[in-house]
């Protein structure tokens, strides 16, 4: 196998585990959106076009109050807030793409799709566009398919619980987390997002607790030491 | 929202600016990144904690606003996920919360 091939296959086996948790959420956000007044053409433009699954959930309890639509605009930039964070820090790796190779990448952009392009870069392999698109495309061609098939037949799952697939999510992204503790200064960023987000939960509320959680965390990793010399060269960004 | 707007329904709409400044926050980082010819060590150890920081905010509520089977389920995954690779913690991790569930605790 050609490297591109084999890294377009690397990248779907990848995805594997996040498109089988992702699947109930996909139906969810379809059964909801019907629920919440979209017509089913609509809840599959959402997915296809906004592919960011918390901030959709969002977006559909708002369609239904007579809120403003500026409003669910807003409450989905709030939502999505931390992707200004993965591509600040994902953009580094990607100097081997040319800038329309950027743009579909950042197109494609989700939690777990940054989380393994970082566990990648962690492996030292390379991150090219047929990784990328391996690991990507599944999941978004998945999760478009699951909210049509939700909006059409979302009552079919009746009790997602008994399942335990309304909990997959958490595990999933714990696991993520732990696959990070080889990094500098990762219990103490880990420690401190966690305690923050769980106040913000508390305070603040939900989505605001994961961009204040993350800031908190970003921060520590700002004022500790840095790491030693030979892991800090400065990385050359590629405009 | 009903009603339309140049002819097309502002539910559309809505998910298209939805849509839009998604997008931006995508390739927004980047961008403003991109204006730097170098990243300051603090500035490079700072993103390298994003993706633990971000993760994390996402499984600390489920711990404490959940109840005990969910709790006790992450609790095992976290000492599982220290020895197993991804997939193993995930799998024994389904079983798990799937098993404390139906003792109803």
């Amino acid at each position: 196998m050609s490297p591109t091939r084999s890294d377009f296959y690397q990248g779907l086996r990848d995805s594997l585990p996040i498109v089988a948790a992702a699947a109930p959420f996909g139906l969810l956000f379809g059964t909801l959106a019907v629920d919440n007044g979209l017509s089913v053409g609509e809840a599959v433009l959402m997915s296809a076009t906004v592919f960011a699954g918390a901030s959709q959930m969002v977006g559909l309890e708002l369609f239904d109050t007579h809120v403003a639509p500026w409003i669910i605009v807003l409450s989905v930039l709030a939502v999505n807030f931390r992707h200004v964070l993965y591509s600040a820090a994902l953009g580094r790796r990607l100097g081997g793409m040319a800038w329309w190779q950027k743009a579909i990448a950042f197109f494609l952009l989700t939690d777990p799709q940054f989380a393994a392009s970082e566990a990648r870069t962690d492996r030292k392999l390379p991150l090219t566009l047929p990784w990328y698109l391996g690991m990507g495309l599944p999941v978004y061609v998945l999760w478009i398919i699951e909210g049509w098939i939700g909006a059409m037949f979302g009552r079919l799952i009746t009790d997602p619980g008994a399942l335990g697939i309304d909990f997959l999510l958490p595990i999933y992204f714990l696991g993520l987390v732990l696959g990070f503790r080889a990094r500098p200064g990762w219990l103490p960023v880990v420690i401190v997002s966690g305690i923050a987000s769980v106040l913000g939960f508390y305070t603040v509320g939900s989505p605001w607790h994961v961009s204040l959680g993350a800031l908190a965390g970003v921060i520590v990793a700002l004022i500790l030491p840095p790491p030693p010399a030979a892991q800090i060269e400065a990385v050359e960004v590629t405009p | 929202m009903n009603g339309d707007f140049w002819g097309v329904p502002v539910n559309v709409w809505t998910i298209l600016a939805a849509a839009l400044v998604t997008y931006a926050t995508r390739a927004g980082g980047y961008l403003v990144l991109s204006r730097f010819k170098r990243i300051p060590p603090r500035v490079d150890a700072a993103l390298n904690a994003v993706p633990a920081a971000v993760l994390t905010t996402l499984v600390a509520p489920s711990v404490v606003s959940n109840g005990p089977a969910e709790a006790l389920t992450l609790l095992i995954c976290l000492l599982i996920g220290l020895r197993l690779p991804m997939m193993g913690m995930f799998a024994i991790g389904w079983v798990v919360i799937v098993a404390l569930r139906a003792t109803g605790i």
